[in-house]
């Protein structure tokens, strides 16, 4: 068979439909969009009846799939590293009860933060859930172990999850297919107490995932993705984990002279890593994200076999390898043939000539324009996040999913006068609902503009879950009818914009405004395809 | 044979449509392949690239390490000058020469054309003004992808097969002027490479 030429989201997206998947769940987040969106556009999808629909975020996500887990059937759940903290509650408590049908948590990891806000890595998830962890190298890798991971899935009785990196995720290689498997037929638990977590039945499921620990280290340690390579210059021992693997095999061609341990299974496979500590003088750690592997080996007191990594700075301590990295750490000469010419200027991103986020800032910088210090902006998550950037200038926060709205609510609460929330329509249903409520419990005096352009814009344009509803919400939340008041953002609206922001941050309660027009990339999209 | 390629533009240009069909062609043949993309905020009018490998051999980085790149293709002057310290010694860089404005502080013309002059191996043209010739602006990345094609290790038969089959479902009408626009981009490489 002629293999398919696959992005790393890709190929999980096409293991998951092979290995007899019965739905995705998932909210956009980069770099893991692609995974649900290659699903939503499989035909099978569609023959088979595999839900794929958006989730309003990734908590709601996980409690569908582990729902969907509870009736026997296969459920996979994808997320960037940061929506991981989102499922938190949801994904720490499915290890407690396990599963029925098999679950493969997807976790993809943004080390040198490309798109995200932090760099957390997520195998400590994994970790502190106490499940099995799944990391690819490649491609090939993501396939064969989301395949193989809906089986250990079942076989462990507990979700696993496969974390990727950003690389791996975007990046597109050949990658064959393995045998289609049927979806698993509805059945249930047969033990009653499993997902009823009282804290009597708690007790008895954390014991037996405690009790599971030891095999979890037994498969880990049989795994084909564990691999132990001979070398036969013993000064080093190399331990290498998913695609810093290659990093380091790009530098030798040939062959590395020095044994190298290759990760793809967590928890660690001990017996291996002893083989490595005995044979070889010092252990060097190659690892995509937080020195994790590094930790275990080294220990606090550090003392005994010597441990290069991240910590002792072998390598840098943040950000993503690059095979320029890894070969300058081994000694390698890298090339500087020609440096990056004067003329070449940062071009950072910027919202689309046209967007509406862009006749909203440029009417919320006039309105506040006057109040100096009395007046600042909170931000989110999202395309709008760019007007931190210069024309606008026009935040002062940005720190996760619906925080804009509760911070701006903390402020006002602290007594800074005029404190105003900047919020998608995506991220509002996503976490800013509850945030609102707070607010009107309080009667706040904060004006909340939800920027809705009717759809998840910086992951590329995927359905919203509030479109069509925001008002709706709002006013069932206890928004006031004269205090919600919704805007066309253009340029023809700018005075009417001006006025209605300045009166409602004269208002001494909560507002909300909300510009509305869709999102110029998804209007142009359909007028492609009319 | 091995072919390190870094394709680079501004988020929306379209990179990664002149990076499929390359890609098509050197699955096809069986060799392997890698190609790494850019997704996510930088693709709001942010500099993109692609790394874009090929090899008859397994390729374990998903990324091209320093002075390692065979050839930078760049839908964009400046673009096409962020990534000199990836070029190989006698690599090649084939541009387009209509810049994208959308910063401040971009560079003045009398500077960026300097700073490209200064390149030895290097083919600058007006890929829109070609591809209006051709037919079309809507196949200007055939016609970038056609004078890349000297470069490619790949044969030229067989991108042409992979354009066919790429485009077979839009009808032999858009697979002729794909290859044509294919064919025009070759001719100015050509002529460049034989001054």
């Amino acid at each position: 068979m002629e293999k398919m030429l696959l992005l790393g989201d890709e190929a999980i997206a096409q293991a998951a439909l092979d290995a007899g998947l019965s739905g995705v769940y998932a909210y956009p987040g980069t770099p893991s969009t692609e995974i649900t969106e290659y699903i939503q556009s499989s035909p099978k999808s569609r023959t088979d009846n595999i839900h794929c629909k958006w989730s309003a975020n990734e908590k709601t996500a996980m409690e569908a799939a582990l729902g969907m887990s509870f009736a026997g059937k296969r459920a996979l759940v994808c997320m960037k590293h940061v929506g991981v903290n989102v499922a938190a509650d949801a994904f720490m408590n499915a290890a407690v009860t396990g599963i029925v049908g098999g679950l493969v948590f997807v976790a993809a990891d943004d080390p040198s933060m490309h798109s995200s806000q932090n760099e957390q890595d997520s195998r400590f998830f994994g970790q502190f859930a106490l499940i099995p962890i799944l990391e690819p190298s490649n491609q090939q890798e993501a396939y064969d172990m989301v395949y193989e991971g809906f089986e250990l899935s079942e076989h462990c009785g507990v979700p696993v999850m496969l974390r990727i990196t950003t690389r791996l995720a975007h990046s597109r290689s050949g990658v064959k297919q393995r045998p289609e498997m049927p979806q698993n037929e509805l059945h249930f638990s047969e033990n009653p107490r499993q997902f009823v977590l009282l804290p009597a039945n708690a007790r008895v499921q954390y014991q037996k995932l405690l009790t599971a620990q030891k095999d979890f280290l037994k498969y880990s340690e049989e795994s084909i993705f564990n691999t132990y390579y001979e070398g036969l210059d013993k000064s080093r021992g190399i331990v290498a984990s998913g695609i810093a693997y290659n990093y380091l095999m790009e530098n030798y061609p040939e062959g590395c002279p020095y044994p190298v341990l290759k990760i793809g299974q967590y928890p660690l496979p001990e017996k291996l890593l002893h083989k490595m500590a005995l044979e070889c003088k010092e252990l060097v750690v190659l690892e995509e994200g937080y020195p994790l592997i590094e930790d275990a080996l080294k220990g606090v007191l550090g003392i005994g076999l010597k441990v290069r990594g991240r910590k002792d700075g072998f390598l840098p301590r943040a950000g993503e390898f690059n095979p320029d990295i890894v070969g300058k750490a081994f000694g390698f000469e890298i090339p500087e043939n020609r440096p990056v010419p004067e003329v070449v200027k940062m071009r950072p991103p910027s919202l689309c000539v046209g967007c509406g986020h862009r006749d909203m800032y440029e009417a919320l910088n006039e309105a506040v324009a006057d109040k100096a210090d009395e007046c600042k902006v909170f931000s989110d998550i999202g395309c709008y996040t760019l007007g931190y950037l210069p024309p606008f200038r026009s935040i002062d926060t940005c720190v996760d999913m619906g925080a804009s709205i509760t911070m701006a609510k903390g402020a006002a609460d602290a007594g800074l006068k005029y404190p105003v929330a900047v919020i998608g329509d995506s991220t509002f249903t996503h976490s800013g609902m509850t945030s609102l409520l707070d607010a009107l419990n309080e009667n706040s005096p904060i004006t909340v503009i939800i920027s809705d352009n009717e759809t998840t814009g910086m992951t590329g344009g995927q359905d919203s879950s509030g479109t069509g509803k925001l008002e709706a919400i709002c006013l069932g939340l206890g928004v006031a009818p004269e205090h919600l008041h919704v805007l066309v953002p253009l340029k023809k609206n700018h005075d009417e914009m001006v006025r209605i922001i300045r009166q409602e941050m004269d208002y001494s309660g909560t507002s909300v405004i909300i510009p509305r027009r869709e999102c110029i990339q998804t209007v142009g999209k359909k007028n492609r395809f009319k | 044979m091995k072919t390190d390629i870094i394709i680079s533009g501004v988020g929306g240009q379209g990179i990664l449509s002149i990076a499929a069909v390359i890609g098509e062609a050197a699955v096809h043949q069986n060799l392997y392949m890698k190609q790494a993309e850019v997704h996510g905020m930088s693709q709001r009018g942010g500099d993109v690239q692609s790394n874009l490998r090929i090899s008859d051999k397994p390729i374990f980085s998903d990324l091209i390490a320093k002075g390692k790149a065979n050839l930078i293709l760049s839908l964009e002057p400046m673009e096409a000058l962020r990534y000199l310290p990836y070029l190989a010694l006698g690599g090649w860089i084939v541009t387009n020469s209509t810049p994208l404005i959308n910063m401040t502080d971009y560079p003045d013309a009398e500077a960026l054309q300097k700073a490209l002059n200064d390149l030895p191996n290097i083919v600058v043209f007006d890929v829109d003004k070609i591809a209006k010739e051709v037919g079309s602006t809507r196949v200007s990345n055939m016609v970038m992808l056609g004078a890349a094609t000297p470069f490619l290790g790949i044969d030229y038969e067989e991108i042409e097969s992979g354009i066919k089959r790429i485009f077979e479902r839009k009808g032999p009408d858009i697979i002729a002027l794909n290859l044509k626009a294919l064919a025009a981009g070759k001719k100015i490489a050509d002529a460049s490479i034989h001054i």
